[in-house]
């Protein structure tokens, strides 16, 4: 290892794009069709990490959420809910085998319309999409076994909003359990990252799946209000800021319609003086830098027991200057691009309010690609409770670290927030795991790790970070109608 | 007591639409409820009456409004004034709620079972009195109050012994692909609103009560409007019962007052709005999304049809609408 200060350059080791075929229009995904929309609307995608345009896509109207709810309600009525769960299962089975089988496409598509490394989308969304398939393909015919003593049925037709962050997780996670349990789909992708979404819509052709059981639909937030706000629409189900989820929440209040809501985070990653450092070094840079921090359960709040502030925050800057910021399609890049002009303005903001209510900013010297969203890994000292940066979700590669003496502050302060989305407890003792385990108010608490995902596995928010769970058994159940008692 | 009939004409006008909302047909309108025993026999004295109060934090206060309505049985008789509580009494309400409720959660389940299981002790011993209660504000028969309150009783005993068992249905070990230890457990939400269906006063106020307050969730209750009287006397029987003070809280008065105060209260944490009125209902649901809360939908035909004494009335379900599921890794390693 170079020492500080000493160049060691990498060879540039950029993954190959010339098995990709990005059209250069999407239309609708409706009933098994590409067509555009009606009124004839596009916009442009582009590639965060260059600023090129990779494609259009339609822009929805209202007239063709009506036709994609439409279509689903149709194919639900008529075909989906009512094949045996075993051949459901079927359908979700070669869904996910043609993903892995397409795997690299899924990952270099998505790397490009993201921003996100591609060791991530390589190694981490694309096998985990495929497995939420493969998780939720073994349930469609054993639903009678989840929920015991009821008999469930399918809701209908879901309405799923999903963010830009992980266009292709999100886009499993929402539409394998719907497809389990017999319900159809309208997927909505972020206007940002569509692509892998549409890429998708291809593989759903290849399955073969009946016409109408998945749809997808781009366009801007009103047009997903208008899914929300669809009389045929039973179930909601949306990924995104706490702000839109209440809006959501509103729009569908005294309806029959079903909501699973996952919000936002402010999540406490937190280090007592017995932690295993170096895991926890690794853990906290996990935890913030991972996606370049555009993570709604991202350890965004760093709080570190005073004795060992000083070594831990030495270890953190020296890990953090090693971070390789730059091409994402670069198989060496660690921090890609933000995912939009936008996102980046408001990263830049809060990070200004971070400095000018006094904490003290480090940011490793490191060179940024000329064109595209890009920021430094970014970490805060001397920051208090009441700072921006320690209440407001940033979603960006920003850390901010705070002190505690005892665990009952590291607690006080971890949950002093709206949120409750995920939290973090490094310490090698056991006991204290647990208590801290059971004082965390949060739907996922990480134990010497960070940001682990896994199909089997529920996640999902406390108090304002949403209601309802995604994975797992507890992810059929916003999917189902229970009430018949068996 | 002449004073507590209604002699003004207008006054039996409402009487009689207030009797024939209850649909229970004016027939006679009996003693007040203060001149019974508890059997609800006529007896040669003077009844001592009773001081209606709220239930906050394990005592009994006047709302601080010091307000009261009147309320009335289901034949149009005259029973006792309630406290009309207000929007300061909600929030005395959820702060004691909020107080209470992370010792009662870190009580172990078995704890908790034998709390409920106490409730249904003592509703067993003044069992009388709440048939009394029951009959006066429902107008039922002996016979059918009577099944009413049994099973009132009869649904604290089966949550209680859900208190240790619920964990086991609703929570989960998952089997993640990777060295981990990952488990999910059933935690309460919080602070949970709780709109008690207006007709059936203690029935359907314990059926939703119950299944809030055992996986340790704290409750504040808007009582039924119109009969409100069952539900102070439960929580006369809650107050002695082993209940920490504040885990439950009952208020009682005029819904329009409450109800919105209740829902966009910032720091309850789910509502349950089962016992809502139709109309109602998109209103309140609107005000809970201003913190996210859990909300808890009435059933879509309404309340009207919705029989109590039904098993699905009893749910480890319904246990599960008002907890937050949380997944726990942990490395597995040497």
């Amino acid at each position: 290892m170079a020492a500080r200060g000493v160049p060691w350059e990498y060879a540039a080791a950029p993954e190959s794009t010339d098995h990709i075929r990005i059209e250069r229009e999407y239309g609708l995904f409706i009933n098994n069709a590409f067509s555009p929309a009606r009124p004839r609307a596009t916009f442009d995608v582009i590639n965060p990490a260059t600023e090129e345009v990779l494609s259009k896509v339609a822009r929805a109207s209202k007239a063709d959420v009506n036709r994609a709810v439409t279509a689903a309600r149709q194919a639900h009525d008529t075909t989906w809910s009512r094949l045996p769960g075993r051949e459901r299962a079927k359908y979700l089975y070669r869904i996910a085998r043609i993903m892995q089988e397409r795997s690299r496409e899924f990952a270099v598509v998505e790397t490009m319309n993201s921003g996100k490394p591609i060791k991530e989308s390589r190694d981490v969304d694309v096998p985990l999409a495929a497995a939420h398939f493969f998780y939720y393909a073994g349930w469609a015919d054993k639903l009678d076994y989840a929920f015991p003593n009821r008999r469930p049925t399918s809701l209908g037709v879901a309405a799923q909003i999903i963010p830009w962050n992980f266009p292709l997780l999100m886009l499993a996670w929402k539409i394998a359990p719907a497809l389990a349990c017999g319900n159809t789909v309208i997927l909505k992708p972020a206007s940002t990252t569509p692509l892998t979404a549409y890429l998708f819509a291809d593989v759903v052709r290849q399955a073969e799946l009946p016409p109408g059981v998945v749809n997808i639909i781009t366009g801007p937030g009103e047009i997903g209000m208008e899914l929300v706000r669809h009389p045929l629409v039973d179930k909601v189900a949306f990924t995104g800021s706490t702000a839109v989820g209440k809006l959501i929440g509103r729009a569908i209040a005294g309806t029959h319609k079903k909501a699973t809501l996952e919000l936002g985070g402010k999540a406490a990653n937190i280090v007592f003086d017995d932690a295993p450092l170096d895991q926890a070094i690794e853990g906290i840079i996990n935890g913030i830098y991972f996606n370049q921090g555009e993570v709604c359960c991202a350890g965004s709040r760093l709080f570190v027991q005073e004795s060992v502030y000083e070594p831990l925050l030495d270890k953190l800057k020296d890990r953090l200057s090693t971070l390789r910021v730059g091409d994402p399609l670069d198989k060496n890049t660690d921090v890609g691009a933000i995912n939009s002009a936008g996102q980046l303005a408001k990263i830049a903001e809060l990070v200004e309010s971070g400095i000018a209510e006094g904490a003290e900013i480090f940011q490793p010297d490191c060179v940024l690609p000329d064109k595209g969203f890009f920021f430094r890994p970014t970490l805060f000292t001397g920051v208090s409770q009441s700072h921006r940066i320690a209440q407001e979700e940033i979603f960006g590669p920003v850390l901010s670290v705070l002190t505690f003496r005892t665990p009952e502050e590291a607690v006080e302060k971890a949950n002093n927030t709206p949120y409750g989305l995920s939290a973090g407890v490094w310490t090698e003792k056991g006991s204290r795991i647990f208590k801290m385990i059971g004082a965390m108010k949060a739907g996922v608490v990480w134990a010497n790790t960070f940001n682990r995902f896994d199909p089997s596995s529920p996640f999902g928010g406390y108090k304002e970070s949403g209601y309802g769970r995604e994975g797992g058994r507890h992810g059929l159940a916003g999917y189902l109608r229970l009430d018949g008692a068996a | 007591m002449a004073t507590a009939r209604r002699p003004a004409a207008q006054n039996r006008t409402a009487t009689r639409r207030r009797a024939a909302r209850a649909t229970v047909l004016y027939a006679r309108a009996p003693a007040p409820l203060a001149l019974r025993d508890g059997a609800g026999t006529a007896v040669e004295r003077l009844g001592v009456r009773k001081t209606y109060k709220l239930f906050i934090g394990g005592e009994f206060p006047r709302t601080e409004s010091g307000r009261s309505y009147l309320v009335y049985g289901a034949r149009g008789e005259l029973l006792a004034n309630a406290c009309r509580g207000t929007r300061k009494d909600i929030r005395d309400a959820v702060r004691a709620a909020r107080k209470a409720q992370p010792e009662w959660a870190t009580k172990t389940a078995f704890n908790r079972g034998q709390v409920l299981y106490r409730i249904a002790e003592l509703m067993e011993g003044r069992r009388d009195q709440f048939v009394a209660d029951v009959m006066a504000a429902e107008g039922v028969g002996k016979q059918r109050a009577r099944r009413l309150v049994d099973a009132a009783i009869d649904r604290w005993v089966w949550y209680a012994g859900w208190a240790d068992k619920f964990p086991q249905i609703l929570g989960n070990v998952n089997p993640v692909a990777g060295s981990y230890f990952n488990f999910s457990i059933p935690e309460p939400t919080g602070v949970v609103g709780i709109i008690a269906a207006q007709d059936s006063a203690l029935l359907g106020l314990v059926s939703r009560l119950a299944p809030v307050i055992v996986s340790g969730n704290a409750a504040v209750v808007i009582a039924s409007q119109t009969r409100p009287l069952p539900a102070i006397t439960l929580s006369e029987v809650i107050a002695t019962s082993d209940v920490p003070g504040g885990v439950v809280n009952v208020i009682t008065g005029l819904r329009r007052e409450l109800v919105g105060h209740l829902a966009s209260h910032m720091d309850v944490n789910a509502l349950d709005g089962f016992g809502l009125e139709a109309a109602a209902v998109t209103a309140v649901e609107e005000a809970a999304t201003d913190n996210v809360k859990r909300f808890a939908r009435p059933p879509s035909g309404g309340l009207d049809g919705y029989d109590w004494l039904a098993p699905a009335a009893q749910s480890p379900y319904l246990i599960g609408e008002f907890v937050e599921i949380k997944t726990v890794w942990h490395p597995i390693g040497v």
